[in-house]
């Protein structure tokens, strides 16, 4: 059940060469921009996702990489080589489609066996290749079947080899997993991220799926309205939001939004519009909009007390997780400052977890999750939920 | 509740006289017709006796012979080139977005809809005035060309070749409509695919799209064929004197009189084109069975 996928960081902190460059890259459809110019270093070996909700361009940056269109402006570089005018089948670059597009007339074998009788390659070799390829994805039992013969998952695989058989510099993968059931989709991830090591190739996913990128990727560059919100690995992308949309689509979080009051170190005093008061001492230092420009003369202790019409905008953000849920105030002092009184609103049991919806006194609705260890509370209950200040993650608005 | 089942089977529900009462409608025509077939009596008010001499008659008649040749003509001619084109057209239709593409799919289709008559008036019309056009050209390119004392054009007049092109119109669009249906279930990444695995545009389209495309070309050319074989309105108004369809023949030998070989000969057609279907639905039959179950 728990398949846990092993990532290796290694490969993007050593090899610094980079497969994929895009430099500014934008691309306009009938005077619509689907993608406002992006740029992105892709290392090689890297198993790289670009994430973000449909519509967000992600799909068209791959398909500009593959070369199924062309930028309206910027640089697409392949291993540091310009892709400018270079059409997709002349460059070192394989596609898995979403829906996989295997070829309907031709059997598993002819369908990878495609692109090596196009290159006139040898008899000895093309049936050496086409074997490793179909063994690789575990599909050598069913060569001789029509794509129309093999489940979702068969073809899923089919495609995979026919995109591999060619050693492509970079293999490009379109929600590859998105047409699977949940349970094939887990066993398709594992697959993956171990065709990834034994290949050791480089991989560019576009998912909009956030769990299948965050246990399969390297990095991820999440994107949203034709922009990339944040590059980082999964662990950064999740504790580090940069952006409130970026905390609101990775994950679930409490996000609140206010006004700051005031920044003292790292401490920064928070306002909700509803008038709850916040505590947060985020990792990361405050990149907003700082209304006290004037002593920037030492970025780690800036400490000013802005007044009420100088307050700028922000965001806070609270996982789920991360919120403790109990009958009682809690007895220290420290956390005690994030600590409100509610009722709770909503229970829903998830089996490992439990989610419920807590009712603060301000009218804001905390989403709370807990491991399933102790009984289930009641709706109505009167509850005190509180968070570490460490755990509180402020946001600058989006512009 | 009383159990009528095992009586079932044995009882004809309204439904079932229904059915039957429609299928009496639609065959028991012909079938009366491929009775007549082997009446020996001239007449089909009486019946004097089976006899195959209206089929002897009929395989001995050499305009028969020559009017099918003409149909056959006709037919493979203006189904092969609208074969080219309706694919052609389908394909681009699909694939390219280009201004009035809209405006220039729904023209395309026209001809489904537009009655025959209109179309073989038009075509008529057309063929008349262009020769008007025309003549007067050629006329003195050959005077021209006499004196030089090479060789002289012939002048257009209607003949086989404007009964083909006024076929294709019809033709035409029906074959890019059944590819158009077949085009639309693809999946529209297939050729992206190739692409993405090395095919130039040209070997894409011959190595991926034509082969899923197949079948419906061959659908499309065989409702074309058909058609074709059947038509007579446009076929007598564009054809010149020397061209007689089958079709043709038939009804000016109908207007004299129902003779006995021509229900022989509609029984033939009836056979040979049933026996086309059946053929071309086996094909396609086995070609699925050959991909879904193994």
């Amino acid at each position: 059940m728990s398949q846990t996928v092993i990532r290796d960081y290694s490969v993007s902190g050593t090899d610094t060469r980079l497969d994929v460059e895009l430099r500014k890259v934008f691309k306009v459809y009938d005077g619509e921009t689907a993608v406002r110019g992006i740029d992105l270093d892709i290392h090689q070996g890297e198993f790289f996702s670009i994430l973000g909700p449909s519509g967000c361009g992600k799909t068209t940056t791959l398909r500009m990489i593959a070369g199924f269109e062309d930028p309206s402006g910027g640089e697409v570089m392949i291993r540091g080589k310009s892709m400018l005018g270079v059409p997709p089948y002349k460059r070192p670059v394989n596609t898995v489609f979403q829906s996989y597009a295997l070829f309907g007339h031709l059997t598993v074998w002819d369908n990878v066996a495609f692109s090596l009788r196009l290159k006139s390659c040898g008899n000895t070799e093309l049936r050496e290749r086409v074997g490793d390829a179909l063994q690789l994805v575990k599909m050598s039992d069913f060569a001789r079947r029509f794509p129309a013969q093999l489940s979702g998952g068969q073809q899923q695989r089919v495609a995979l080899a026919r995109a591999l058989v060619n050693h492509p510099t970079v293999l490009l993968l379109d929600e590859p997993l998105g047409a699977l059931d949940l349970k094939l989709r887990k066993e398709m991830q594992v697959e993956l991220s171990n065709l990834h090591h034994e290949l050791g190739l480089t991989f560019v996913m576009v998912t909009h799926d956030q769990e299948e990128a965050l246990s399969l990727s390297d990095r991820i560059a999440v994107m949203n309205n034709g922009k990339i919100e944040q590059i980082g690995t999964p662990s950064e992308i999740y504790e580090h939001p940069k952006t409130a949309f970026v905390a609101d689509f990775i994950g679930d979080t409490n996000l609140l939004k206010g006004q700051i009051e005031s920044i003292y170190a790292e401490t920064l005093q928070i306002v909700t519009d509803s008038g709850l008061h916040i505590v947060a001492k985020p990792k990361t230092l405050w990149n907003g909009a700082d209304s006290s420009s004037s002593n920037s003369s030492s970025s780690n202790s800036s400490s000013s007390n802005l007044s009420g019409s100088h307050a700028s905008e922000a965001f806070v953000s609270i996982r789920p997780e991360k919120v403790h849920l109990e009958l009682s105030p809690p007895a220290d002092s420290i956390s005690s400052r994030n600590c409100y009184a509610g009722k709770l609103k909503h229970v829903m049991y998830l089996g490992t977890h439990v989610s419920y919806q807590v009712e603060l006194a301000t009218g804001d609705r905390i989403a709370v999750l807990q491991p399933n260890r102790s009984s289930l509370m009641d709706l109505g209950t009167s509850v005190y939920v509180y968070w570490a200040a460490e755990d509180c993650l402020a946001l600058a608005p989006q512009e | 509740m009383n159990s009528l089942s095992p009586k079932l089977p044995l009882k004809i529900s309204w439904q079932s006289m229904f059915t039957l009462l429609m299928f009496g409608f639609m065959y028991l025509p012909i079938l009366i017709l491929a009775v007549y077939s082997f009446n020996s009596s001239r007449f089909s008010t009486t019946w004097e006796g089976f006899s195959f001499k209206w089929y002897e008659k009929l395989f001995s008649d050499v305009r028969i012979f020559e009017a099918l040749k003409d149909s056959l003509t006709v037919a493979f001619s203006a189904v092969g080139i609208s074969a080219v084109l309706g694919t052609m057209m389908a394909v681009g239709l699909a694939k390219f977005r280009f201004p009035g593409k809209g405006l220039y799919r729904g023209v395309s289709y026209l001809p489904l809809i537009i009655p025959d008559i209109a179309i073989a008036v038009a075509t008529l019309v057309f063929f008349s005035s262009l020769f008007g056009f025309l003549n007067p050209i050629i006329q003195s390119l050959n005077a021209f060309l006499t004196k030089m004392g090479l060789l002289s054009l012939p002048l257009p007049t209607l003949s086989i070749g404007t009964v083909i092109m006024a076929h294709i119109v019809f033709c035409l669009a029906y074959i890019a409509v059944v590819v158009s249906t077949r085009l639309t279930s693809l999946d529209p990444h297939l050729e992206e695919a190739a692409l993405d695995l090395g095919a130039t545009p040209l070997q894409a389209f011959i190595k991926v799209l034509l082969p899923e495309l197949i079948p419906a070309i061959l659908s499309g050319c065989l409702l074309a064929f058909i058609l074709s074989m059947d038509d007579l309105l446009i076929s007598g108004f564009t054809a010149g004197s020397g061209v007689n369809t089958l079709p043709m023949l038939i009804y000016s030998r109908v207007r004299t009189g129902i003779s006995p070989d021509i229900n022989a000969l509609s029984v033939v057609l009836i056979l040979a084109s049933a026996l086309l279907a059946l053929t071309s639905e086996y094909v396609r039959y086995k070609g699925e069975q050959r991909r879904l179950n193994r």
